[in-house]
């Protein structure tokens, strides 16, 4: 599934989405940097409730397909910008991630 | 022989928003260079967790990486305090960072042995007071345009 049809059928808050067109092939959850860049794998949705702009710099270097803040978490100033300008999707969700999670596995 | 290409960063240590910079340009460039994705992966990521380590642990420092066609070198480079116990540092979760670095996501322990477990060498000198080098090692499979 691409990260727009992912957007579209779980009605994700879009912060930025400059690579829509991306697959999504996995997951990871969790918002310890270390743990994501040692265990996220590319195509990955990444599932975090970290807001910082060193999120931006993760994504880029697991080349996960995006980034989806859970729990109603924004992105912090400036980081959906970045995000934009680094051609990272950055969504948002309501949901925990426990149930987001859940729900994206039944997708894939 | 091709020549060894060189690059050099200065990696600024009292910038948490730009940190990874370097390690964002090198990724370019290797995807530039035709290395293949698991390589450019590896490298990157390694390089990306000694930069932290020297934002967070030692004031900044600087970032010097050579790309043979054959193998990637990275020397990592800070005039910080050290690191009293290596092979503690090297424990998987063992962290000094503080709190407001754990804030951030930051802190985990979990660099130093990442960096360890994405290269194929991987050196740490230190001298307490004076600062830290890591150099780190990825011999690539040949297949790049250099
Ligand atoms: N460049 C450095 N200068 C001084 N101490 C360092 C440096 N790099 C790592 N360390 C020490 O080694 C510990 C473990 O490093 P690491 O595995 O990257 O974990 P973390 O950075 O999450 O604390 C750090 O908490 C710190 O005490
Ligand atoms: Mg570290």
């Amino acid at each position: 599934m691409t990260v727009l049809g992912l957007k579209e059928t779980l009605n994700l808050t879009v912060f930025a989405l400059p690579q829509g067109e991306r697959q999504v092939r996995g997951g990871y959850a969790g918002d310890l940097l270390s743990w994501v860049m040692g265990k996220a794998e590319a195509d990955d949705a990444w599932l975090t409730i970290m807001s910082n702009p060193n999120i931006v710099a993760v994504a880029t270097l697991t080349e996960v397909s995006c980034i989806i803040l859970c729990e109603g978490v924004s992105p912090d100033a400036g980081v959906a910008a970045l995000a934009a300008g680094k051609e990272i999707n950055l969504l948002g969700s309501d949901s925990s991630v426990f149930a987001l999670a859940a729900q994206i596995t039944n997708l894939l | 022989m091709a020549e060894t290409l060189r690059f050099h960063y200065e990696v600024d240590g009292n910038n948490f928003t730009s940190a990874g910079a370097a390690s964002v340009e090198v990724k370019r460039k290797l995807r530039q260079l035709g290395f293949d994705a698991e390589t450019i992966r590896r490298v990157s990521i390694a390089m990306y967790e000694g930069e932290i380590n020297m934002v967070v642990h030692a004031r900044g420092g600087s970032a010097d990486v050579y790309v043979d066609k054959d193998c990637i070198t990275i020397i990592l480079a800070d005039r910080g305090p050290g690191i009293p116990d290596i092979s503690l540092a090297m424990q998987e979760g063992y962290s000094t960072a503080p709190d407001n670095i754990r804030a951030l996501g930051f802190g985990a322990g979990m660099g130093l042995p990442n960096m360890k477990r994405y290269t194929d060498e991987m050196k740490i000198e230190t001298v307490l007071g004076k600062g830290t080098t890591v150099t780190i090692k990825v011999y690539t499979n040949g297949a790049n345009k250099l």
